[in-house]
């Protein structure tokens, strides 16, 4: 073995006992090891021996750099001349061209300069000691007598009252910050909202999203409507409304019902279900029409609308929420009533 | 700064400069301890670089963007170039995105830039924080360190959650809407955290700018102190290094700060953002003008949210939904567990495990001496066995937010793929961790015939005797060091219970489950080869009569800080030949 002398000069050979106040897992054992052998030799890289492979390395690095300014100057001139457009090829191209442009500027720089080092800098390892973490005895002694001193001096031990008022106060203040955060952030805090949507008695069902209203008889089976309330533009927050009152409304042949939650809450093979997941709340879009089964792309809660939207798979506990339909004089598809439950994911006080 | 000749006109700038700055912060013992303060340099040591350079990436396109974006929740009619979504509502913070996108020239770039940079964030801590539990580098002194790191992973998360909302699209606001079914399902407070969060019922109008607030001053201000904390603990406690001839606990080895990481660290800075740049030209990604402005009522199949959420999404699609129940009666409280476990409970047990890992792995080996050579993963089998089982749950997670995805692409039953996913989520760790096990011990034993044995040459010899061998080349003494410098660590051992007049103890059934722990941890090892087993070998060619090697007495559990360093005596070595035949 051989230790080279290029190694370590500014640093401690690992044999070396000036560098050794960090406490050592080795020698622990009562067990005989092998001694670390210290460094290995050093291998010389071709730009260290060879004058000319030293030049090459130097002409790569010179040419990486060139190449980042090309860089900048393609993105300058990309800039002024390939405008994003209207189309989605102009803006490709002009993205395109930025991009590259960048990344030739950046990647030039880095790779310059890796190579840089990696061919051309000292390649000779070295060594420093470390030292443990731990402080001295007696610097640990010194910290512990200044902050005796600084308590001395405060007289805190002698006050209790002081001290009490001390703590209490900055206790108490952040109550400034906190309560009117909290007043305010929640709104009116009135969580029973999450217990009513938009429909009512009467209430028009409607097309999502053009607003029209849809009549019984042009609803053909085996067909899906997306179905918004009656009123929603007209509603005070009408993304807040419309993300409770989406509904699913599904024609089927009436004898392929096995079960609705009420009686008399379909109209001639026509249902409505909340179109809102009651696992976390996604919209249950996917339905398929032979198996009557739908499907929430999210986490693939299936519902099967035939039987009273009851969960066939996935992660939803609860059916669907149906909406009791019929409907009016001139054959509009109405609601009865609102839900007769939460529509949505399941909270702590749903049944309340 | 050399002044030996006569200074030229930048020099003596230079040093005027230099003197200016000394005689006004003392910078000059800066200088002199930290500009060629040593590094160890390997590969896997850069992985927490680029997880640095893409955060500076992040800001850089950060800023660019936060110029045009605007986060508002009011309701405009799109009149942009992009004329598919002509006359549609959406939020000024949708319409924003898609002026950035198509009209500020470069927007669409950074966009996709700050995106992918902040999928790369997230990959880099990952792997980085895999290289750190697979090496060891997070035990002593380096604990806190590691639950720093471990904050950092957490605030990535976050910065990437409430970025990823910010454009308000359908995907995002589905996925806003997600976060509001779990946060609802949260036992009494639920709803109101619904309400704290949107400001009443959800979307409302708030929560955009508030997750603007969160996204660009709180959680990256919280990064940035803690990033300053963390590599102030690496220049602090000096870099691990890996275990090799020459570098002992007692000293670092590799190259100057300046210049060789100035410009290699510096240069590589140029490198991650100079990919990521590549990546944000060639790939698209996040194109929201296709998925259109938040709406609560469309939704697309094969919708995936970035990476490093998928475990939780993959974590909601596993669970069965039968675990909702209602507690006190029919008209009761709901308290829906099919949402808790996944989303609350798995993530909570998954990030628990990894921050507290470091200490319950210095209280089942007992150990409390400072480590600054790395581990070989396989001379700590129980360790990497974990690692890769935690990994191998995780996977299975993410695979499982990809179910859909799996089933379309390779035509198969989604009921099924997420079946199969609900036993390998129970059965693959165990498996994972057997297997991991196994080969550690195996790749052991593979150092432990090498060291002992040598290379195999091919060189066959007959002997006058007729005897046939193969002869062996010994390792010579720094490959062979690789294999030996680690320390077998055993069982601690603990006091009986009962003292000598037959009293029990107080603590020992403390001691008893410490000792467990470090069964479990250290009763299945292989011990690397001592000199005298390789002089055994040699003389006699029968090292086994030395005892097998898993049959030593286990090591006393030693009391705080107790041995000092030996061991880092080098003495030449009486080297056996390499023509030394080993029969």
């Amino acid at each position: 073995m051989s230790i080279t002398p290029d190694h370590g000069h500014d640093g401690h050979e690992p044999g070396d006992t000036a560098g050794s106040d960090v406490v050592l897992r080795e020698g622990e054992d009562a067990v005989e090891k092998f001694p670390n052998p210290g460094f290995g030799p050093h291998r010389p890289r071709r730009a260290d021996v060879d004058p000319a492979a030293a030049k090459r390395a130097e002409r790569q690095v010179v040419a990486l750099f060139a190449l980042s300014v090309l860089g900048t100057i393609g993105f300058i001139v990309a800039y002024f001349t390939l405008p994003p457009g209207d189309t989605i090829a102009s803006m490709r191209t002009s993205n395109l061209a930025l991009g590259l442009g960048l990344a030739f500027a950046l990647l030039g720089i880095g790779l310059a300069a890796v190579h840089w080092a990696k061919s051309l800098m000292n390649d000779h390892e070295k060594a420093e000691d470390r030292h443990a973490q731990r402080s001295t005895d007696q610097t640990r002694a010194e910290a512990l007598q200044v902050l005796k001193d600084g308590a001395q001096d405060s007289g805190i031990g002698r006050r209790g009252v002081l001290k009490g008022a001390l703590v209490s106060s900055l206790a108490l203040f952040p109550l400034t910050i906190v309560l009117p955060l909290i007043g305010e952030v929640g709104e009116d805090w009135n969580v029973s909202k999450f217990k009513r949507t938009m429909w009512a008695k009467n209430k028009k069902l409607t097309i999502d999203p053009t607003g029209r209203p849809i009549k019984a008889a042009d609803v053909t089976i085996g067909s899906v409507v997306h179905v918004i309330p009656e009123g929603l533009d007209e509603s005070e927050a009408p993304l807040d409304e419309k993300a409770k009152a989406v509904v699913l409304l599904v024609r089927m042949d009436p004898r392929d019902i096995k079960s609705e939650q009420g009686e008399g809450w379909s109209y001639d093979g026509i249902v409505a279900y909340s179109k809102i997941c009651t696992h976390v709340g996604c919209p249950v879009a996917l339905y398929e029409q032979q198996t009557h089964h739908l499907l929430c792309p999210c986490h693939q809660s299936t519902f099967d609308v035939a039987d009273s939207a009851k969960v066939v798979f996935g992660p939803a506990k609860r059916p669907l929420p149906q909406l009791p339909i019929t409907v009016d004089d001139e054959g509009y598809l109405v609601a009865q009533s609102d839900f007769h439950e939460p529509i949505g994911p399941s909270f702590w006080e749903r049944l309340r | 700064m050399s002044t030996t000749t006569a200074p030229t006109g930048g020099g003596k700038a230079a040093a005027a400069t230099a003197d200016y700055l000394d005689q006004r912060t003392g910078i000059g013992t800066a200088v002199k301890e930290f500009a060629r303060k040593i590094f160890p340099d390997h590969w896997s040591f850069l992985l927490g670089e680029i997880a640095l350079y893409s955060f500076i990436t992040l800001i850089l396109s950060g800023v660019f963007l936060t110029m045009f974006f605007v986060p508002s929740m009011t309701e405009v009619h799109y009149e942009g170039p992009w004329p598919s979504l002509h006359g549609v509502e959406m939020s000024e913070a949708f319409a924003s995105t898609l002026r950035l996108s198509f009209e500020v020239r470069g927007g669409l770039l950074m966009r996709q830039i700050h995106h992918w940079a902040a999928l790369i964030f997230m990959a880099a801590i990952v792997t980085h924080m895999m290289r750190v539990f697979f090496t060891g580098a997070f035990r002593k002194p380096r604990e806190l360190n590691w639950v720093v790191g471990f904050v950092l992973m957490i605030l990535g998360l976050a910065a990437g959650f409430t970025g990823y909302s910010l454009p308000d699209d359908v995907l995002s606001g589905n996925g806003l809407r997600i976060t509001d079914g779990v946060v609802r399902s949260i036992p009494i407070l639920g709803s109101y955290l619904s309400y704290f969060i949107f400001g009443g019922e959800f979307p409302g109008h708030d929560v955009i700018p508030r997750l603007f607030t969160l996204h660009i001053l709180v959680v990256p201000g919280l990064i940035l102190a803690l990033v300053a904390l963390h590599l102030f603990f690496v220049v602090l406690h000096k870099h691990t290094q890996y275990p090799g001839s020459g570098r002992t606990n007692a000293n670092v080895v590799g190259y100057p700060l300046f210049p060789i990481y100035v410009a290699k660290a510096g240069g590589y800075f140029f490198v991650v953002f100079g990919v990521i740049a590549l990546m944000g030209a060639t790939m698209s990604i996040n194109p929201v003008w296709n998925y259109g402005p938040y709406d609560p009522s469309p939704v697309s199949a094969g919708a995936q949210p970035d990476w490093y959420m998928l475990f939780l999404e993959g974590s909601l699609r596993l669970m069965p939904g039968q675990m909702e129940y209602v507690l006190f009666g029919p008209d009761g409280y709901t308290l829906s567990l099919n949402v808790l476990i996944p989303a609350v409970v798995i993530p909570g047990v998954l990030f628990t495990l990894l921050a507290a890992y470091p200490f319950v792995e210095a209280f089942a080996t007992g150990d409390k001496r400072e480590h600054h050579v790395l581990d070989r993963p396989r001379n700590r089998p129980f360790r990497t066995a974990f690692g890769v089982s935690v990994l191998v749950a995780f996977f299975i997670l993410v695979l499982a937010g990809s179910n859909d995805l799996l089933a379309t692409h390779f035509d198969l039953s989604i009921n099924d793929i997420t079946w199969v996913f609900r036993f390998l989520f129970f059965l693959a760790p165990w498996a994972a961790f057997v297997i991991t096990k196994r080969i550690c011990l195996g790749l052991q034993r593979k150092d432990r015939e090498l060291v002992l044995h040598g290379h195999e040459t091919g060189q066959i010899v007959r002997f006058a005797s007729g005897e046939y061998i193969e002869v062996h080349k010994p390792l010579d003494a720094h490959e062979r060091w690789l294999r030996v410098q680690h320390d077998a660590i055993r069982p601690i051992e603990i006091e009986p219970a009962e003292d000598s007049r037959g009293v029990r103890r107080k603590g020992y059934g403390l001691d008893r489950m410490r000792q467990r722990l470090s069964q479990l941890f250290y009763e299945d090892r292989v011990e690397p080869v001592t000199p005298a087993e390789l002089e055994a070998s040699h003389s006699h060619g029968e090292h086994d009569a030395l005892g097998s090697d898993q049959e030593k007495a286990p090591a006393q559990l030693v009391a705080e800080g107790a041995p000092t360093g030996g061991g880092t005596r080098l003495r030449p070595e009486d080297e056996t030949g390499p023509e030394t035949r080993n029969t």
